[in-house]
């Protein structure tokens, strides 16, 4: 039975609780002044790599996680090392967004440098909502990949993964190496406790540049237009039913 | 879209439980205490259709029994007036009236904000009018520059701080009840909150106050000035006078602005001792970025968690003490750096047992709700005594100590015992400000269990010179004793003072003195 090296990609995002707002240009999301936290679907991915190392006594040899983004992306590694990873690997890449292929292509030279056979990541991160980086890093790497996960087991090599589809449940189960992506409901994840904070100070946090990975960043794509959602009406409030009606009757809603 | 998605799964809602018992008449509880005072007038239909033509709509005038309950009755369930009117004017000129027929007709009135307070000051004992102010409830004016805000009183303080978040300026005060407690309610109540250790009383921030008076005078101070020494500062009056001698209309008050970056950790300890010496440490240590030190005892967060649903986010142990603490400031490395040395030093010295720190919003609000649910948390079993009290910081806790032996002896506390009236007396507070709330959470309320803890309560404190009201007030509960806590030089000034303004005794009476 192969020991587990898991490898956990987080990314830093906008904190989920906070309203993005557009920027004055109309390019892009405003980032100034604005708080930063780890994409909770990554936050759940690094939650599950350590339950599986809490349930199986002596079975992953390491949990490594790197993130891909500019310097600052230093913080959410420094949680994931604070909730109980290894060891980090931060690709610093600037301010510039990086498309998911370019990001899978990245990740696949950290899983040969690493000798990851585990990758547990976000199903898609709050900023993009791409939905796509698991899926290309599965097809970079030729493993198996479960998206989509709500619950999962390992036996040995023998890995099974609940997913949640339209309606119900699919579940599957592939030979180690493969890839997994997670869904919100898979766990809720841990606070950084401060014992492990303290210890997280003096792990290592490993900084790399696109080019020390022979890796060219190219997009393919180019952002035209971002907008608002349309502002939605304010309400009326009434006072009693037979207003209620009145109201609906003026709008021809009834 | 995921992200909207995401955060209405988070936001938990605090569901209110409401026990279905009827809570019993505060006349009839406190009969041999308190009696109607028969030179006010019983309210009649020429008063009604008097109060109509002044409010001139539908829906300011509430007589319906069942729609009358939610005002007659107090947050704790523990007092029930008997009003047969609510009045929710809509302007200061409405609330003149309303006040002027009210003096020149000796009806009686309670002003009421959000009915959060805690003493049964905001419900009437017999048949006072209410007179709400949620229908004054705009912001009037706000300065970007200065960040004075000018507002209506019945504005409810969470909107008041949405409000200064998106300009990028905080409410000077926070507390639990911020969903539905008016700025007003507050100014009436002089509340001190979570977050007075960094912005110091409301005394300092409110600049100046739109108030009127029984005889339907309006005083207005709103355009004051931060500084300005003309005369008496006549809005202090109102600040803590709990609709004693005026109903307050609009608050202007001065806003800090707000912190960039917030840092949240909760920690165990395992003696109040060590509960005192990191607040020691940390006012050193963390000084400008530390905004709030919050203590709280290990029966108040097992009923939090019972309440809440959830397991206590420190899982390593239950610890005797916890402590809260948040920083703010301008620099989230910065405050964090210091707040982690902190954190390590105090660890490494034996005096934190373990403890997590908030790494997202999310946690960082989690952690705050086994804090602030405390009081919901508090009234879970049936109901809750609720002392809040000023003490030198050494004698805190050792009033909740002394108040569990005399339960004990009683013979009337069980924590997991459903025949003994009373639950426990938990422990916590604003240890920064030398406030302890001491909340004896109960089954029922009852006589035999008020006997065991009044006046023992207040002679303990006065024995150790603290105050019976740090924060609460004094409203109906407290009225009695203020002599605990002041002398009688000061008593006999502050009845002058309520004769001068309210001959006719009508502003909320049997309370406050
Ligand atoms: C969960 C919870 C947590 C709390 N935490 C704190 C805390 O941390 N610190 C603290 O100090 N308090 C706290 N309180 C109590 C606090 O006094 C109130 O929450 C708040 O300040 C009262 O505002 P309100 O609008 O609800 O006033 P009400 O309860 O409606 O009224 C309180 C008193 O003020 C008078 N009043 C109200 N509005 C006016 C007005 N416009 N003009 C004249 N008089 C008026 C009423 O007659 C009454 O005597 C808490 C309460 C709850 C329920």
């Amino acid at each position: 039975m192969s020991k587990l090296r898991i490898l956990v990609p987080v990314k830093r995002v906008i904190d989920f609780a906070i309203k993005p707002r557009i920027n004055k240009a109309g390019t892009g999301v405003e980032k100034k002044g604005v708080k930063f936290s780890i994409n909770p679907f990554c936050d759940i991915a690094l939650e599950e790599s350590l339950r599986i190392r809490e349930a199986n006594k002596g079975l992953v040899e390491q949990i490594h996680a790197v993130s891909i983004g500019p310097t600052k992306a230093q913080d959410v590694l420094r949680t994931a090392l604070a909730k109980g990873a290894d060891s980090t690997t931060l690709i610093d890449v600037g301010e510039e967004e990086i498309e998911p292929l370019s990001v899978a292509k990245m990740l696949q030279k950290i899983v040969e440098k690493e000798k990851s056979n585990l990758i547990i990541l976000g199903k898609q991160a709050i900023d993009d909502d791409a939905n796509q980086t698991g899926q290309m890093l599965a097809g970079l790497l030729n493993w198996p990949q479960a998206t989509n996960a709500s619950k999962v087991e390992i036996e040995g090599d023998q890995v099974t993964v609940t997913r949640e589809v339209d309606g119900g449940a699919d579940t599957l189960s592939a030979k180690l190496p493969m890839i997994i992506t997670t869904d919100l409901r898979l766990n809720e994840p841990r606070y950084a406790s401060l014992p492990n904070v303290m210890k997280a100070k003096k792990k290592p946090l490993e900084k790399l540049k696109a080019s020390d990975l022979q890796i060219e960043l190219t997009n393919r794509l180019e952002i035209l237009k971002v907008e608002e959602p349309p502002q939605r009406d304010a309400g009326v409030k009434v006072e009693s039913v037979d207003e209620l009606i009145a109201k609906l009757k003026e709008l021809k809603a009834i | 879209m995921i992200r909207s998605l995401l955060r209405s799964t988070a936001s938990r809602s605090f569901v209110c439980n409401y026990s279905s018992k009827a809570v019993p008449l505060t006349a009839e509880t406190y009969s041999s205490k308190v009696s109607r005072n028969p030179s006010f007038k019983k309210l009649d239909e020429t008063d009604i259709k008097h109060f109509q033509t002044i409010l001139n709509d539908g829906n300011g005038l509430i007589t319906d029994a069942d729609d009358l309950l939610f005002y007659n009755e107090d947050w704790m369930r523990k007092y029930r007036g008997q009003s047969q009117l609510v009045l929710k004017p809509k302007s200061t000129e409405q609330v003149s009236s309303i006040i002027k027929y009210c003096n020149e007709q000796k009806l009686a009135v309670v002003p009421q904000g959000g009915n959060t307070g805690l003493v049964g000051g905001s419900n009437p004992v017999f048949d006072e009018i209410i007179i709400s102010l949620s229908g004054l409830n705009k912001i009037r004016a706000f300065d970007e520059v200065s960040g004075i805000l000018k507002c209506d009183a019945g504005l409810i303080l969470e909107n008041a701080d949405n409000f200064l978040a998106e300009k990028g300026y905080i409410f000077p005060l926070d507390l639990g009840a911020k969903g539905s407690c008016h700025v007003g309610g507050n100014v009436a109540t002089n509340a001190g909150g979570l977050r007075l250790l960094r912005y110091g009383s409301l005394h300092g921030s409110v600049l100046g106050l739109e108030a009127v008076l029984p005889d339907g005078t309006i005083y207005n101070s709103m355009e004051s000035l931060r500084k300005d020494n003309t005369g008496y500062d006549l809005k202090q009056l109102f600040i803590g006078s709990e609709g004693t001698i005026g109903i307050i209309t609009g608050v202007s008050i001065l806003c800090p602005s707000r912190p960039q970056a917030f840092s949240v950790a909760l920690l165990g300890v395992s003696s109040y001792e060590a509960v005192q010496k990191v607040f020691v440490g940390a006012r050193k240590e963390l000084s400008e970025i530390l905004s709030a030190f919050e203590f709280m005892d290990r029966n108040s967060q097992v009923l939090a968690g019972q309440h809440l649903k959830l397991d206590h986010p420190i899982e390593s142990d239950q610890y005797p003490f916890y402590i809260l603490i948040e920083t703010s400031g301008s620099n989230k490395e910065h405050d964090d750096e210091k707040l982690e040395t902190f954190l390590a030093n105090s660890m490494e010295e034996g005096l934190v047992d373990d403890g997590i720190i908030a790494q997202d919003e999310t946690q960082l609000k989690s952690l705050w709700s086994w804090r602030e649910s405390i009081p919901e948390s508090s009234t879970m079993n049936g109901g809750v005594y609720k002392y809040d009290v000023s003490l030198p910081l050494k004698d805190l806790y050792g009033l909740v100590e002394a108040v569990n032996v005399k339960l004990q002896e009683a013979g009337i506390v069980g924590f997991d015992d459903p025949t003994k009236p009373v639950v426990e007396a938990i422990g916590y507070g604003h240890v920064g400000d030398g406030n302890l709330h001491l909340n004896v959470c109960v089954r029922e309320y009852s006589k035999e269990i008020e006997k065991v803890l009044e006046p023992f309560v207040y002679e303990w404190i006065q024995s150790k010179n603290g105050s019976i009201s740090a924060e609460h007030g004094l409203g109906f509960q407290k009225k009695n004793y203020i002599g605990y806590t002041k002398n009688d030089v000061e008593i006999k000034l502050m009845k002058e003072l309520k004769k001068h303004y309210d001959p006719n005794g009508i502003m909320n009476p049997y309370k406050y003195i």
